[in-house]
């Protein structure tokens, strides 16, 4: 049965979800001139209400926890349960942020250690939690950039470099920090181009955004030459941290020759992505940029964990308080639980996974890049074009087989891009299964395409209209009633 | 063997055999060898009885304080119901909505949230979610100039100085010149709103309740503003808006602010939830991710992420933000608060917060210690002048288990004497009575 | 693709139509394909001024979003308001319904876009 309400249409009136203590203290009224004259219109229902609404409105979602997740660029590795439990301690949970240090030392400890952990992994010297998400740290290390070369004096510095295979958020980060962005092509096996990228290195460019392996799952071969290229000509280097999951343990962003980077601690490091946040995206700098970290910046000194408001060069805050902490305790945990002895093992398997896949379904699916790939790979759509079949179909027809889809167009580099990541979570035969269905789909669509173009057709609801939301925006209950 | 990779032997060596590769390691020759690193310094593997008991070990390290300080986090209370909820693994694991068939849920309760925020704000539209409040404001900060082609904003000097700073950090990097509005007796002074107003600024920044806990009064400023095509800005502590008028009342353009007031628990300062809602002429300049009603093939109603166009994944360099991921967890978190408190409980939880502050108030005017800083209206937070020692002060109620009131100073050092204090549903009378003692039997 | 002869196109897909010193300007059939089911167009105003192959006006589909430049310089005479509320009018018919129409400043700007023929060249 398909639950379709909304909270709002199960409302009562006189119904009540709450329970609040009995007070003697006098009753005062907010000032007229002050006051909100009606009542916001909120649902009134019961705690069973409440409880059996949201339950059915969850039956509608697909979790990690149902099924294979292979949504590139994402890594919806398993999120553990243990995870969620530390970071639920009231001892930690209960702490106000500006509770004394000598009250919070437990907390600056974790704080202090995942930032330590990180710098270890990456290569970099200090990392910030603060930043919210990925893009939240794009935006800071691009000001940390700018701050860098205002610092000296070079203000001429005002573009960055984005590969045209980039994630949106890098030009769009670029944007937002005051920068031009300068797009450079990539080869035909998605690295970038070195005679391109030459052209356009000279005293205006700020810096570089990459991340390697790059979107279509390759590693930069060239990165040292580029790095060197970059450096030699003033700019910075900054790694979208969104693919670190192959790296671990084998190789390190920092040593490349990165100056900056961001990792999301909601891909790598395990922490649920909760539809669509709240995740954590961690800063790291090499030494010489420590200075320009956001504040407040968690120290260790002999007297136990101290946080630094005040230093010259920071390129000032970026967020109320210390960032999304609740996530950072998780990829804590996480990160002790894998511990030095296993991390390495994740880059593998997720390697060894994706590229499984690519054997066993390249006779399928048109492979644009041959060779080992890292943990992701781009196909571009079906092998066979004639069927008109789509990779937007083919995505809607896993969705009849309890998979969730790959990520699909996206690197817009490749035109029918589905890009396959299969995280080391993922078993040998939970695998086969996605590639048996892929074939089974492959198959369909060369003997009945319409059926394929069709999909889904065991969801709780079917393709939607999705220009009709765009032309007529309803974007509130309120609207709905207006209708 | 790790409990999070299920990867035997037998795996290995068919998958490898699959790919054409001898071993595990010839998966990364490509790298560098001089990239390959060897071992890394962090600890060991912990089994989940070692992690318990390393956590167990950190948390006595940890003193939650009952807080008598807001100043951005307040301790209101949450419900039980609502973790159990958010934690069910269709929500909790989910990524974002891109595959709507399969993330109606995830969708429902953004349109629901969206209603919900609009409910309180007045306003039109809501987005569904922003990192924190003082992020979302800058964000309105730059839907404001880029609306209006401008490169400067005013800010009120009563809003909190954290939030003031986020916003002045996110300009200084996109050559956006802030210029602060002084205060008039603890609020907002709409002279200087007149006289710094002019066709090149993009509007004005205010905060409601102010850095104070001071409800301001917003007359005349809609007017103010639009005789230069200003926006009006407000961040505006959603909890209390079942009380006080409405951002939409008074004209404002763009409604911010951080829901955590909506029961989502201290956690040292996040993960909180900023939001954003705007007026229907400025919904396609907003930032974020926007929930929809269309119909899907059936004809059957359904939600789908829309207008994405404005968004980077689209618009990449020209959209009107990078935000992508987005705190949407804590949207679900605040839509079921709202939906378990209700028409009723939202404004029946804030009475409380409201009476028991002013019950504090009155007492602790009753001390010699204490006199009022402004003679104006406050809601659950508000602030006092004081001779004792602050700092000495604090230490003491910390020793009794209190987080004492916030010292202005801390962002102002000539406020040395003046103290915010924010008490919410939690503070009951006796503990308000019983702090109010420690308070008394200082000098 | 239909790419009538008396029109007038740029290399970014739009076209104009001259008629007695006016310039009605739309985007081309090629561009309401590739874009595909356009959902919004920001209209400018009238009166405001239009530089050659500058933009003036944005389009968004429900999986894009693309700039309008303008093939010629001039004020804008007249905007289509239908589009507002009907953007889809121009997946229907993008030669019939026209974005804006200018005051032409300088006929010889025409020299400088492409003929029915160059253009289908180019779109190939
Ligand atoms: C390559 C890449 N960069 C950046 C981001 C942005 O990360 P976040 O969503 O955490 O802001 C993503 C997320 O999808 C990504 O895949």
């Amino acid at each position: 049965m398909y639950y379709d309400k909304l909270i709002f249409e199960i409302s009562t009136e006189g119904r009540k979800g709450y329970s609040l203590p009995k007070t003697e203290i006098e009753r005062r009224e907010v000032p007229d001139h002050l006051r909100r004259p009606d009542c916001p219109g909120l649902p009134e229902v019961s705690e069973l209400d409440v409880v059996r609404h949201y339950t059915n409105v969850s039956f509608k979602n697909f979790g990690i926890e149902k099924g294979f997740y292979p949504l590139g660029s994402c890594t919806m590795k398993y999120n553990p349960k243990i995870n969620q439990d530390m970071a639920n301690l009231p001892e930690f949970a209960g702490l106000h942020p500006y509770q004394p240090l000598d009250t919070v030392q437990g907390m600056l400890h974790v704080y202090y250690e995942t930032q330590r952990m990180l710098s270890e992994i990456s290569g970099l010297d200090t990392f910030t939690l603060n930043p919210y998400a990925g893009a939240h740290g794009e935006h800071i290390g691009l000001m940390i950039i700018k701050a860098y070369h205002r610092s000296r004096g070079d203000e001429k510095r005002t573009k960055i470099i984005v590969p045209d295979s980039a994630h949106g958020t890098n030009p769009a980060s670029a944007t937002v920090t005051g920068f031009e962005s300068v797009e450079v092509k990539s080869n035909a096996d998605g690295t970038v181009n070195l005679e391109d990228l030459k052209s356009v290195l000279d005293d205006t460019v700020a810096g570089i955004m990459l991340t390697n392996p790059n979107t279509v799952g390759i590693f930069e071969k060239d990165i040292l030459e580029i790095a060197k290229l970059v450096h030699q000509a003033g700019g910075l280097l900054y790694y979208d941290g969104a693919n670190l999951n192959p790296l671990l343990g084998f190789a390190r962003p920092g040593d490349m020759g990165f100056d900056i980077m961001h990792i999301n601690l909601h891909k790598t490091f395990s922490t649920p992505h909760g539809g669509g946040g709240p995740g954590s995206g961690p800063v790291g700098v090499t030494k010489a940029l420590v200075p320009f970290l956001p504040k407040p910046v968690v120290k260790k000194t002999s007297d136990g964990y101290s946080l630094d408001g005040e230093t010259d060069l920071t390129i000032g805050q970026v967020s109320h308080f210390v960032g999304n902490i609740g996530v950072a305790m998780k990829a804590y945990a996480y990160m002790l639980t894998i511990g030095k002895d296993n991390i390495t093992d994740i880059a593998r398997f997720s390697t060894l996974n994706a590229n499984y896949i690519k054997e066993s379904l390249k006779d399928d699916f048109l492979l644009p890049i041959e060779g080992i790939c890292k943990h992701e790979f781009v196909f571009d759509g079906l092998k066979d074009k004639s069927t008109g079949v789509t990779t937007l179909d083919v995505a809607k027809r896993l969705l009849d087989f309890d998979m969730h889809p790959p990520t699909v167009y996206f690197p817009l580099v490749v035109k029918e891009s589905i890009m396959v990541e299969p995280p080391e979570t993922e078993s040998k035969q939970t695998i086969d299964k996605f590639i048996e269905v892929m074939k089974a789909i492959a198959k369909e669509a060369k003997e009945d395409p319409d059926k394929v173009k069709g999909a889904p057709y065991n969801t709780v609801v079917k393709r939607l209209d999705e220009a009709l939301a765009a032309r007529k925006p309803i974007v509130k209950y309120k609207d709905l009633l207006s209708e | 063997m790790h409990k999070y990779m299920p990867h035997t032997h037998d795996d290995v060596r068919a998958m490898l055999d699959r790919i054409g590769v001898e071993k595990l390691e010839d998966l990364f020759s490509e790298i560098p060898k001089t990239l390959v690193h060897k071992e890394l310094d962090i600890p060991n593997s912990m089994s989940e009885i070692e992690l318990r008991e390393h956590f167990a070990s950190l948390a006595k390290q940890n003193t939650p304080l009952i807080p008598f300080m807001g100043a951005g986090a307040y301790d209101h209370y949450t419900p039980s119901v609502i973790r159990h909820l958010i934690e069910r693994q269709e929500f909790l694991t989910a990524y974002t909505p891109y595959q709507p068939e399969i993330a109606q849920g995830t969708l429902q309760y953004i349109f629901e949230y969206q209603s919900m925020i609009c409910q309180l704000t007045g306003m039109d539209v809501s987005n569904a979610s922003m990192y924190d409040g003082a992020t979302a404001t800058a964000e309105a900060m730059f839907m404001a100039t880029g609306v209006r082609r401008s490169k400067k904003i005013l800010i009120s000097a009563t809003v909190n100085p954290n939030i003031q700073e986020v916003v002045k950090t996110y300009a200084l990097y996109r050559d956006i010149e802030v210029i602060t509005v002084n205060e008039e007796d603890g609020q907002t002074s709409l002279d200087e709103v007149k006289a710094l107003m002019d066709k090149d600024v993009a509007g004005l920044i205010v905060q409601n309740p102010n850095l104070y806990g001071i409800t301001e009064d917003f007359t005349g400023f809609k007017d103010a503003l639009d005789e230069h095509k200003g926006l009006f800005i407000m961040n505006h502590d959603p909890s209390l808006l079942a009380h006080l008028k409405t951002p939409a009342s008074w004209g404002v353009d763009i409604a911010v602010g951080d829901a955590q007031t909506l029961g989502v628990p201290l956690s040292y300062g996040g993960p909180y939830i900023g939001y954003m809602a705007t007026t229907t002429k400025l919904m396609r300049k907003m930032p974020g991710r926007i929930c929809g009603v269309t119909k899907d093939q059936d004809g059957k109603r359904a939600f789908v992420l829309t207008l994405q166009a404005r968004e980077q994944h689209i618009r990449r360099e020209k959209a009107n933000s990078n935000i992508c991921s987005n705190q949407s967890l804590l949207a679900l978190f605040v839509t079921i608060y709202m939906a378990l408190m209700g028409k009723k409980g939202v404004y029946e939880a804030q009475q409380m917060s409201h009476d028991h502050a002013h019950y504090l108030h009155d007492k602790l005017l009753e001390l010699p210690t204490f006199e009022p800083a402004f003679d104006k209206p406050f809601f659950k937070e508000f602030t006092l002048k004081t001779t004792l020692d602050v700092d000495k002060m604090n230490d003491v109620l910390k020793e009794h288990g209190y987080l004492g009131p916030l010292p202005q100073k801390r962002f102002d050092e000539a406020k040395a004497d003046l103290v915010t204090f924010a008490v919410t549903e939690k503070r009951s009378k006796a503990q308000m009575d019983a702090f109010v003692d420690i308070v008394r039997g200082l000098s | 693709m239909k790419t009538p002869k008396d029109l007038y196109y740029t290399e970014t897909h739009e076209w104009v139509k001259v008629e007695d010193g006016f310039a009605f300007i739309g985007i081309t059939d090629y561009a309401q394909d590739s874009l595909g089911e356009i959902v919004f167009v920001e209209l400018p105003e009238e009166n405001e001024q239009v530089n050659q192959f500058e933009e003036f006006a944005a389009i968004e589909s429900v999986k894009a979003a693309s700039d309008l430049n303008s093939p010629v310089s001039g004020v804008i005479v007249a905007v289509n308001e239908e589009l507002e509320d009907n953007p889809e009018l121009l997946n229907e018919d993008p030669y019939e319904n026209w974005i804006i129409k200018v005051e032409l400043e300088d006929e010889t700007e025409i020299n400088k876009l492409m003929n029915a023929e160059e253009y289908k060249e180019h779109c190939e």
